[in-house]
Protein backbone atom coordinates (compact mmCIF):
# COMPACT_ATOMS: atom_id res chain seq x y z
CA UNK A 1 0.00 0.00 0.00
CA UNK A 2 1.47 3.30 -1.07
CA UNK A 3 -0.02 6.33 0.58
CA UNK A 4 1.52 9.20 -1.26
CA UNK A 5 -1.45 10.46 -3.24
CA UNK A 6 -0.42 11.78 -6.64
CA UNK A 7 3.19 10.80 -6.15
CA UNK A 8 2.52 7.04 -5.94
CA UNK A 9 2.61 6.75 -9.73
CA UNK A 10 6.32 7.50 -9.80
CA UNK A 11 8.10 4.16 -10.21
CA UNK A 12 11.36 3.90 -8.30
CA UNK A 13 12.10 0.22 -8.95
CA UNK A 14 11.91 -1.22 -12.50
CA UNK A 15 10.82 -4.69 -13.68
CA UNK A 16 14.33 -6.08 -13.24
CA UNK A 17 14.32 -4.95 -9.61
CA UNK A 18 16.81 -2.15 -10.23
CA UNK A 19 16.51 1.38 -8.85
CA UNK A 20 16.41 4.62 -10.86
CA UNK A 21 20.20 4.92 -10.69
CA UNK A 22 20.73 1.25 -11.59
CA UNK A 23 21.50 0.03 -8.06
CA UNK A 24 20.26 -3.17 -6.45
CA UNK A 25 18.21 -2.96 -3.24
CA UNK A 26 21.27 -3.56 -1.04
CA UNK A 27 23.76 -1.45 -2.97
CA UNK A 28 25.39 1.73 -1.72
CA UNK A 29 26.11 4.74 -3.87
CA UNK A 30 29.84 5.25 -4.62
CA UNK A 31 31.67 6.63 -1.58
CA UNK A 32 35.04 8.35 -1.59
CA UNK A 33 36.76 9.70 1.51
CA UNK A 34 39.82 11.93 1.66
CA UNK A 35 41.73 12.88 4.79
CA UNK A 36 43.66 16.03 5.70
CA UNK A 37 42.19 18.27 3.03
CA UNK A 38 42.42 21.58 4.93
CA UNK A 39 45.54 23.35 6.17
CA UNK A 40 44.49 25.36 9.22
CA UNK A 41 42.16 22.85 10.86
CA UNK A 42 43.54 20.37 13.41
CA UNK A 43 41.88 17.60 11.45
CA UNK A 44 39.80 17.45 8.30
CA UNK A 45 38.11 15.15 5.84
CA UNK A 46 36.13 15.32 2.64
CA UNK A 47 33.52 12.82 1.58
CA UNK A 48 31.68 12.23 -1.65
CA UNK A 49 28.74 9.92 -1.21
CA UNK A 50 26.66 9.65 -4.36
CA UNK A 51 25.95 13.28 -5.19
CA UNK A 52 26.70 14.46 -1.65
CA UNK A 53 29.86 16.52 -1.21
CA UNK A 54 30.66 17.25 2.42
CA UNK A 55 33.69 18.89 3.99
CA UNK A 56 34.52 18.50 7.69
CA UNK A 57 36.99 20.40 9.86
CA UNK A 58 37.88 19.63 13.48
CA UNK A 59 39.33 22.15 15.92
CA UNK A 60 40.39 21.18 19.41
CA UNK A 61 40.43 20.07 22.07
CA UNK A 62 40.59 23.78 22.95
CA UNK A 63 39.32 25.83 25.87
CA UNK A 64 35.53 25.78 25.73
CA UNK A 65 33.96 29.18 25.18
CA UNK A 66 31.76 30.74 26.54
CA UNK A 67 33.10 29.65 29.89
CA UNK A 68 29.81 28.43 31.32
CA UNK A 69 29.71 25.70 28.67
CA UNK A 70 32.82 24.12 30.17
CA UNK A 71 32.40 20.77 31.82
CA UNK A 72 34.92 20.18 34.62
CA UNK A 73 35.02 16.45 34.01
CA UNK A 74 35.09 16.13 30.23
CA UNK A 75 35.24 17.76 26.82
CA UNK A 76 32.08 18.87 25.06
CA UNK A 77 31.60 17.95 21.42
CA UNK A 78 30.27 20.80 19.44
CA UNK A 79 29.23 19.71 15.96
CA UNK A 80 27.81 22.30 13.58
CA UNK A 81 26.04 20.98 10.52
CA UNK A 82 25.59 23.62 7.88
CA UNK A 83 24.21 23.52 4.36
CA UNK A 84 25.62 25.86 1.77
CA UNK A 85 23.01 28.11 0.15
CA UNK A 86 23.84 26.60 -3.26
CA UNK A 87 23.85 22.97 -2.11
CA UNK A 88 20.19 22.35 -2.95
CA UNK A 89 17.89 22.95 -5.94
CA UNK A 90 16.26 26.01 -4.45
CA UNK A 91 18.64 28.36 -2.68
CA UNK A 92 18.65 27.75 1.05
CA UNK A 93 18.75 30.84 3.21
CA UNK A 94 22.18 30.86 4.88
CA UNK A 95 22.50 30.21 8.59
CA UNK A 96 21.18 27.52 10.89
CA UNK A 97 17.49 26.62 10.56
CA UNK A 98 15.62 24.33 12.93
CA UNK A 99 16.51 21.25 10.92
CA UNK A 100 20.22 22.07 11.05
CA UNK A 101 20.06 22.70 14.80
CA UNK A 102 18.47 19.32 15.39
CA UNK A 103 20.95 17.52 13.12
CA UNK A 104 23.89 19.25 14.80
CA UNK A 105 22.56 18.05 18.15
CA UNK A 106 22.15 14.39 17.21
CA UNK A 107 25.55 14.33 15.45
CA UNK A 108 27.26 15.83 18.53
CA UNK A 109 25.59 13.24 20.73
CA UNK A 110 26.62 10.39 18.45
CA UNK A 111 30.28 11.46 18.37
CA UNK A 112 30.30 11.92 22.13
CA UNK A 113 29.77 8.18 22.59
CA UNK A 114 32.94 7.40 20.64
CA UNK A 115 35.36 10.10 21.83
CA UNK A 116 37.18 9.67 25.15
CA UNK A 117 35.92 13.07 26.29
CA UNK A 118 37.00 12.51 29.92
CA UNK A 119 40.61 12.99 28.82
CA UNK A 120 40.05 16.67 28.03
CA UNK A 121 38.10 18.40 30.81
CA UNK A 122 36.90 22.00 30.26
CA UNK A 123 37.57 21.87 26.53
CA UNK A 124 35.46 21.78 23.44
CA UNK A 125 36.06 19.76 20.33
CA UNK A 126 34.48 21.67 17.47
CA UNK A 127 33.38 19.76 14.41
CA UNK A 128 32.35 21.90 11.43
CA UNK A 129 30.37 20.02 8.81
CA UNK A 130 29.74 21.89 5.57
CA UNK A 131 27.40 20.36 3.05
CA UNK A 132 28.58 21.72 -0.30
CA UNK A 133 26.17 19.66 -2.38
CA UNK A 134 23.21 17.71 -1.01
CA UNK A 135 21.80 14.49 -2.45
CA UNK A 136 19.93 12.82 0.47
CA UNK A 137 21.80 11.32 3.39
CA UNK A 138 23.85 14.40 4.20
CA UNK A 139 23.78 13.91 7.98
CA UNK A 140 25.23 10.42 7.85
CA UNK A 141 27.77 11.36 5.18
CA UNK A 142 28.81 14.27 7.41
CA UNK A 143 28.99 12.09 10.50
CA UNK A 144 31.03 9.43 8.68
CA UNK A 145 33.51 12.07 7.52
CA UNK A 146 33.52 13.76 10.94
CA UNK A 147 34.81 10.56 12.57
CA UNK A 148 37.69 10.46 10.10
CA UNK A 149 38.47 14.13 10.68
CA UNK A 150 38.56 13.51 14.46
CA UNK A 151 41.15 10.77 13.95
CA UNK A 152 43.08 13.12 11.68
CA UNK A 153 43.08 15.64 14.55
CA UNK A 154 44.60 12.96 16.79
CA UNK A 155 41.62 12.74 19.13
CA UNK A 156 41.38 9.42 21.00
CA UNK A 157 38.22 7.42 20.30
CA UNK A 158 37.01 3.90 20.95
CA UNK A 159 36.26 3.51 17.25
CA UNK A 160 35.12 5.58 14.31
CA UNK A 161 31.38 6.20 14.08
CA UNK A 162 29.88 5.01 10.81
CA UNK A 163 26.70 6.44 9.38
CA UNK A 164 24.37 4.71 6.99
CA UNK A 165 20.72 4.92 5.96
CA UNK A 166 18.06 2.56 4.73
CA UNK A 167 14.57 3.35 3.57
CA UNK A 168 11.51 2.14 1.74
CA UNK A 169 10.64 2.80 -1.91
CA UNK A 170 7.79 1.23 -3.88
CA UNK A 171 7.03 -0.77 -0.74
CA UNK A 172 10.51 -2.35 -0.66
CA UNK A 173 13.23 -1.89 1.94
CA UNK A 174 16.41 -0.59 0.28
CA UNK A 175 19.80 0.71 1.33
CA UNK A 176 20.99 4.31 1.03
CA UNK A 177 18.24 6.43 -0.58
CA UNK A 178 19.19 8.98 -3.20
CA UNK A 179 17.38 12.30 -3.51
CA UNK A 180 14.53 11.15 -5.74
CA UNK A 181 14.01 8.04 -3.62
CA UNK A 182 14.00 10.16 -0.49
CA UNK A 183 11.45 12.58 -1.96
CA UNK A 184 9.06 9.93 -3.23
CA UNK A 185 9.80 7.01 -0.91
CA UNK A 186 7.77 5.86 2.08
CA UNK A 187 10.36 5.76 4.85
CA UNK A 188 13.88 6.82 5.76
CA UNK A 189 16.02 5.54 8.63
CA UNK A 190 19.33 7.33 9.14
CA UNK A 191 21.46 5.45 11.61
CA UNK A 192 25.02 5.45 12.96
CA UNK A 193 26.85 2.70 14.78
CA UNK A 194 30.16 2.02 16.43
CA UNK A 195 31.25 -1.16 14.63
CA UNK A 196 33.64 -2.35 17.34
CA UNK A 197 30.97 -2.40 20.07
CA UNK A 198 27.90 -2.74 17.86
CA UNK A 199 26.26 0.23 19.61
CA UNK A 200 23.65 2.38 17.88
CA UNK A 201 24.61 6.01 18.49
CA UNK A 202 22.32 7.84 16.08
CA UNK A 203 18.87 6.77 15.07
CA UNK A 204 16.09 8.74 13.47
CA UNK A 205 13.21 7.60 11.37
CA UNK A 206 10.31 8.99 9.46
CA UNK A 207 7.72 7.41 7.22
CA UNK A 208 6.11 4.04 7.67
CA UNK A 209 7.80 0.74 8.53
CA UNK A 210 6.21 -2.44 9.77
CA UNK A 211 8.13 -4.20 12.55
CA UNK A 212 9.61 -6.66 9.97
CA UNK A 213 10.59 -3.92 7.53
CA UNK A 214 12.30 -2.02 10.31
CA UNK A 215 14.34 -5.11 11.11
CA UNK A 216 15.35 -5.52 7.45
CA UNK A 217 16.33 -1.86 7.27
CA UNK A 218 18.52 -2.04 10.39
CA UNK A 219 20.21 -5.22 9.07
CA UNK A 220 20.93 -3.64 5.66
CA UNK A 221 22.52 -0.59 7.26
CA UNK A 222 24.58 -2.63 9.69
CA UNK A 223 26.05 -4.73 6.90
CA UNK A 224 26.87 -1.64 4.89
CA UNK A 225 28.48 -0.03 7.94
CA UNK A 226 31.21 -2.69 7.99
CA UNK A 227 32.08 -1.80 4.41
CA UNK A 228 32.03 1.95 5.06
CA UNK A 229 34.16 1.46 8.16
CA UNK A 230 36.84 -0.07 5.93
CA UNK A 231 36.66 2.90 3.58
CA UNK A 232 37.31 5.20 6.55
CA UNK A 233 40.38 3.18 7.50
CA UNK A 234 41.69 3.04 3.95
CA UNK A 235 41.30 6.82 3.63
CA UNK A 236 43.40 7.35 6.75
CA UNK A 237 46.04 4.85 5.62
CA UNK A 238 46.20 6.55 2.23
CA UNK A 239 47.07 9.86 3.89
CA UNK A 240 49.96 8.40 5.87
CA UNK A 241 51.22 6.39 2.89
CA UNK A 242 51.32 9.51 0.75
CA UNK A 243 53.20 11.38 3.50
CA UNK A 244 55.65 8.50 3.67
CA UNK A 245 56.34 8.58 -0.07
CA UNK A 246 56.74 12.38 0.02
CA UNK A 247 59.42 11.99 2.66
CA UNK A 248 61.18 9.37 0.60
CA UNK A 249 61.03 11.70 -2.37
CA UNK A 250 62.73 14.43 -0.32
CA UNK A 251 65.47 12.04 0.76
CA UNK A 252 66.33 10.99 -2.75
CA UNK A 253 66.61 14.58 -3.95
CA UNK B 1 28.77 29.39 39.11
CA UNK B 2 31.89 28.70 41.15
CA UNK B 3 33.99 25.64 40.49
CA UNK B 4 33.26 24.36 44.01
CA UNK B 5 29.48 24.36 43.74
CA UNK B 6 29.71 22.73 40.33
CA UNK B 7 31.75 19.85 41.62
CA UNK B 8 29.29 19.46 44.51
CA UNK B 9 26.52 19.23 41.92
CA UNK B 10 28.56 16.68 40.07
CA UNK B 11 28.99 14.55 43.19
CA UNK B 12 25.27 14.58 43.95
CA UNK B 13 24.56 13.78 40.33
CA UNK B 14 26.99 10.84 40.43
CA UNK B 15 25.41 9.44 43.58
CA UNK B 16 21.92 9.75 42.17
CA UNK B 17 22.92 8.08 38.97
CA UNK B 18 24.58 5.23 40.86
CA UNK B 19 21.49 4.75 43.03
CA UNK B 20 19.05 4.68 40.13
CA UNK B 21 21.25 2.29 38.17
CA UNK B 22 21.45 0.03 41.21
CA UNK B 23 17.72 -0.16 41.82
CA UNK B 24 16.94 -0.64 38.14
CA UNK B 25 19.41 -3.54 38.00
CA UNK B 26 17.36 -5.02 40.86
CA UNK B 27 14.18 -4.62 38.81
CA UNK B 28 12.80 -1.49 40.46
CA UNK B 29 12.01 2.10 39.59
CA UNK B 30 12.22 5.09 41.86
CA UNK B 31 8.45 5.61 41.85
CA UNK B 32 7.55 1.93 42.01
CA UNK B 33 6.48 1.53 38.38
CA UNK B 34 7.32 -1.44 36.16
CA UNK B 35 9.87 -0.80 33.41
CA UNK B 36 7.17 -0.74 30.73
CA UNK B 37 4.62 1.20 32.76
CA UNK B 38 3.76 4.81 31.95
CA UNK B 39 2.58 7.34 34.50
CA UNK B 40 -1.10 8.12 34.60
CA UNK B 41 -2.04 10.36 31.70
CA UNK B 42 -4.92 12.77 32.12
CA UNK B 43 -6.15 14.66 29.08
CA UNK B 44 -8.42 17.63 29.46
CA UNK B 45 -9.67 18.68 26.04
CA UNK B 46 -10.94 22.08 24.98
CA UNK B 47 -9.15 23.83 27.84
CA UNK B 48 -8.84 26.95 25.68
CA UNK B 49 -12.12 27.33 23.76
CA UNK B 50 -10.74 30.37 21.93
CA UNK B 51 -8.33 28.05 20.10
CA UNK B 52 -9.62 25.81 17.28
CA UNK B 53 -8.45 22.86 19.34
CA UNK B 54 -6.69 22.45 22.66
CA UNK B 55 -5.70 19.92 25.27
CA UNK B 56 -4.11 20.07 28.65
CA UNK B 57 -2.12 16.97 29.48
CA UNK B 58 -0.82 15.79 32.82
CA UNK B 59 1.59 12.93 32.59
CA UNK B 60 2.41 12.26 36.22
CA UNK B 61 3.58 15.68 37.43
CA UNK B 62 4.52 16.90 33.98
CA UNK B 63 1.97 19.34 32.68
CA UNK B 64 1.66 20.78 29.19
CA UNK B 65 -0.95 22.78 27.34
CA UNK B 66 -1.30 22.43 23.60
CA UNK B 67 -3.28 24.86 21.50
CA UNK B 68 -4.15 24.42 17.84
CA UNK B 69 -4.92 27.41 15.69
CA UNK B 70 -6.21 26.97 12.14
CA UNK B 71 -5.81 29.98 9.87
CA UNK B 72 -5.80 30.78 6.18
CA UNK B 73 -2.50 31.10 4.43
CA UNK B 74 -0.61 30.57 1.21
CA UNK B 75 0.52 27.04 0.37
CA UNK B 76 4.19 26.23 -0.17
CA UNK B 77 5.10 26.51 -3.85
CA UNK B 78 6.08 22.86 -4.15
CA UNK B 79 2.86 21.61 -2.49
CA UNK B 80 0.02 23.70 -4.00
CA UNK B 81 -2.50 20.97 -3.11
CA UNK B 82 -1.73 20.63 0.55
CA UNK B 83 -2.47 22.42 3.79
CA UNK B 84 0.38 23.31 6.11
CA UNK B 85 1.33 21.93 9.51
CA UNK B 86 3.69 23.75 11.84
CA UNK B 87 4.74 22.80 15.34
CA UNK B 88 6.37 24.90 18.03
CA UNK B 89 7.35 24.26 21.66
CA UNK B 90 7.72 26.88 24.37
CA UNK B 91 9.76 25.64 27.31
CA UNK B 92 8.45 28.35 29.63
CA UNK B 93 10.74 29.50 32.45
CA UNK B 94 7.80 28.93 34.83
CA UNK B 95 8.08 25.17 34.23
CA UNK B 96 11.55 24.57 35.65
CA UNK B 97 14.45 26.45 37.25
CA UNK B 98 16.61 25.19 34.39
CA UNK B 99 14.51 26.72 31.59
CA UNK B 100 15.48 30.18 30.43
CA UNK B 101 13.50 32.74 28.52
CA UNK B 102 14.65 33.81 25.09
CA UNK B 103 14.79 32.18 21.68
CA UNK B 104 14.02 28.44 21.55
CA UNK B 105 16.83 26.26 22.88
CA UNK B 106 18.23 23.26 21.07
CA UNK B 107 16.07 21.08 23.34
CA UNK B 108 12.89 23.00 22.49
CA UNK B 109 13.63 22.72 18.78
CA UNK B 110 14.28 18.98 19.02
CA UNK B 111 11.09 18.52 21.08
CA UNK B 112 8.96 20.36 18.54
CA UNK B 113 10.51 18.53 15.62
CA UNK B 114 10.08 15.09 17.17
CA UNK B 115 6.42 15.76 17.99
CA UNK B 116 5.91 17.18 14.51
CA UNK B 117 7.50 14.12 12.89
CA UNK B 118 5.15 11.72 14.66
CA UNK B 119 2.11 13.64 13.47
CA UNK B 120 3.36 14.45 9.99
CA UNK B 121 4.83 11.05 9.14
CA UNK B 122 1.84 9.11 10.41
CA UNK B 123 -0.22 11.29 8.03
CA UNK B 124 -2.53 11.94 10.95
CA UNK B 125 -4.04 15.04 9.37
CA UNK B 126 -5.40 14.79 5.82
CA UNK B 127 -3.53 17.88 4.63
CA UNK B 128 -4.84 17.37 1.08
CA UNK B 129 -8.32 18.16 2.39
CA UNK B 130 -7.24 21.55 3.71
CA UNK B 131 -7.05 23.33 0.37
CA UNK B 132 -9.30 26.36 -0.07
CA UNK B 133 -8.09 27.36 -3.55
CA UNK B 134 -5.32 25.41 -5.23
CA UNK B 135 -1.93 27.15 -5.18
CA UNK B 136 -3.52 30.19 -3.57
CA UNK B 137 -5.15 29.56 -0.25
CA UNK B 138 -4.96 26.68 2.21
CA UNK B 139 -5.60 26.09 5.89
CA UNK B 140 -2.51 26.32 8.07
CA UNK B 141 -2.56 24.23 11.25
CA UNK B 142 -0.41 25.74 14.01
CA UNK B 143 0.39 23.48 16.96
CA UNK B 144 1.78 25.45 19.89
CA UNK B 145 2.89 23.51 22.93
CA UNK B 146 3.38 25.26 26.24
CA UNK B 147 5.38 23.45 28.89
CA UNK B 148 3.90 24.48 32.25
CA UNK B 149 5.46 22.06 34.72
CA UNK B 150 8.45 19.88 33.97
CA UNK B 151 8.78 16.47 35.56
CA UNK B 152 10.33 14.61 32.63
CA UNK B 153 9.29 13.15 29.28
CA UNK B 154 8.05 16.23 27.47
CA UNK B 155 8.07 14.37 24.14
CA UNK B 156 5.26 12.00 25.14
CA UNK B 157 3.27 14.61 27.05
CA UNK B 158 3.43 17.05 24.13
CA UNK B 159 2.75 14.37 21.51
CA UNK B 160 -0.31 13.19 23.40
CA UNK B 161 -1.48 16.77 23.91
CA UNK B 162 -0.98 17.65 20.25
CA UNK B 163 -2.84 14.54 19.06
CA UNK B 164 -5.70 15.11 21.52
CA UNK B 165 -5.97 18.77 20.51
CA UNK B 166 -5.97 17.91 16.79
CA UNK B 167 -8.62 15.21 17.25
CA UNK B 168 -10.92 17.84 18.68
CA UNK B 169 -9.95 20.72 16.44
CA UNK B 170 -12.29 22.47 14.02
CA UNK B 171 -11.53 24.10 10.71
CA UNK B 172 -13.12 27.58 11.02
CA UNK B 173 -14.66 27.50 7.55
CA UNK B 174 -17.43 29.87 8.71
CA UNK B 175 -14.85 32.62 8.28
CA UNK B 176 -15.00 32.06 4.52
CA UNK B 177 -18.74 31.61 4.30
CA UNK B 178 -18.94 27.84 4.74
CA UNK B 179 -19.65 25.71 7.77
CA UNK B 180 -17.04 24.81 10.39
CA UNK B 181 -15.97 21.20 10.11
CA UNK B 182 -13.78 18.87 12.16
CA UNK B 183 -10.13 18.70 11.17
CA UNK B 184 -9.90 15.71 8.78
CA UNK B 185 -8.05 12.86 10.52
CA UNK B 186 -6.52 9.71 8.97
CA UNK B 187 -4.52 8.12 11.78
CA UNK B 188 -3.82 8.43 15.49
CA UNK B 189 -0.10 8.20 16.29
CA UNK B 190 1.13 7.61 19.83
CA UNK B 191 4.71 8.30 20.89
CA UNK B 192 6.40 6.37 23.68
CA UNK B 193 9.78 7.48 25.02
CA UNK B 194 12.31 5.37 26.88
CA UNK B 195 15.29 6.31 29.00
CA UNK B 196 18.28 4.02 29.34
CA UNK B 197 19.40 3.73 32.94
CA UNK B 198 22.42 1.50 33.30
CA UNK B 199 21.42 -1.26 30.92
CA UNK B 200 17.67 -0.95 31.47
CA UNK B 201 15.20 0.84 29.21
CA UNK B 202 12.33 2.39 31.17
CA UNK B 203 9.19 3.76 29.55
CA UNK B 204 7.95 7.29 30.25
CA UNK B 205 10.90 8.46 32.40
CA UNK B 206 10.22 11.00 35.12
CA UNK B 207 12.63 13.87 35.68
CA UNK B 208 14.89 11.99 38.08
CA UNK B 209 15.21 9.14 35.62
CA UNK B 210 15.68 11.44 32.66
CA UNK B 211 18.50 13.29 34.39
CA UNK B 212 20.60 10.16 34.90
CA UNK B 213 19.77 8.48 31.58
CA UNK B 214 22.59 7.76 29.15
CA UNK B 215 20.33 7.50 26.11
CA UNK B 216 16.77 8.26 25.15
CA UNK B 217 14.62 6.65 22.47
CA UNK B 218 11.23 7.81 21.20
CA UNK B 219 9.09 5.58 19.00
CA UNK B 220 5.85 6.73 17.36
CA UNK B 221 3.47 4.05 16.13
CA UNK B 222 0.07 4.12 14.43
CA UNK B 223 -3.03 2.01 15.08
CA UNK B 224 -1.80 -0.66 12.63
CA UNK B 225 1.30 -1.23 14.72
CA UNK B 226 3.58 0.38 12.13
CA UNK B 227 6.47 2.54 13.24
CA UNK B 228 6.10 6.05 11.79
CA UNK B 229 8.88 8.03 13.48
CA UNK B 230 11.81 7.51 15.81
CA UNK B 231 14.44 9.60 17.50
CA UNK B 232 17.41 8.59 19.60
CA UNK B 233 18.67 11.28 21.94
CA UNK B 234 21.40 11.99 24.51
CA UNK B 235 25.06 11.07 24.27
CA UNK B 236 24.80 7.37 24.95
CA UNK B 237 24.11 4.35 22.80
CA UNK B 238 21.52 1.60 22.52
CA UNK B 239 21.79 -1.95 21.25
CA UNK B 240 19.75 -3.53 18.49
CA UNK B 241 17.90 -5.69 21.05
CA UNK B 242 17.04 -2.62 23.12
CA UNK B 243 15.75 -0.91 19.99
CA UNK B 244 13.41 -3.72 19.05
CA UNK B 245 12.16 -4.40 22.55
CA UNK B 246 11.38 -0.68 22.79
CA UNK B 247 9.53 -0.87 19.46
CA UNK B 248 7.45 -3.80 20.73
CA UNK B 249 6.64 -2.03 23.99
CA UNK B 250 5.68 1.14 22.09
CA UNK B 251 3.24 -0.76 19.90
CA UNK B 252 1.68 -2.33 23.00
CA UNK B 253 1.51 0.85 25.09
CA UNK B 254 0.37 2.86 22.07
CA UNK B 255 -2.66 0.63 21.60
CA UNK B 256 -3.49 0.93 25.28
CA UNK B 257 -3.19 4.73 25.44
CA UNK B 258 -5.06 5.21 22.17
CA UNK B 259 -7.99 3.30 23.61
CA UNK B 260 -7.90 4.16 27.30
CA UNK B 261 -6.88 7.83 27.15
CA UNK B 262 -8.15 8.97 23.74
CA UNK B 263 -11.09 6.59 23.40
CA UNK B 264 -9.93 5.52 19.91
Amino acid sequence: MIELGTQSDIKLINEEGLRNDGRKFNELRPIRIEVGVLNRADGSAYIEWGGNKVLVAVYGPREAFPKHTQNPSRAIINARYNMAAFSVDERKRPGPDRRAIEISKVISEALEVAVFTEQFPRTSIDVYIEVLQADAGTRIAGLTAASVALVDAGIPMKDMVVGCAAGKIDGKVVLDLNKEEDNFGQADLPMAIIPRTDEIVLLQMDGNFSREELEQAVELSKKAATYISNLQREALMAKYKSQESEKEGERSE
Amino acid sequence: MSAVSKSADEIVYGLRREYLEKISAEGNRIDGRKFDETRQAVVNINFVPRAEGSAEVRLGDTRVLVGVKVEQGEPFQDTPNSGILTTNAEMLPMASPTFESGPPSEDAIELARVVDRGIRESKMIALDKLVIKEAEKVWVVFIDMHILDYDGNLIDACSLGAVAALLNAKVPASKIGAEDYPLPINHVPITITFAKIGSIMVADPNLEEEEVASARLSVATNENGDVVAMQKGLSGSITQQELFSAVDTSIKLGKDIRKRVLGR
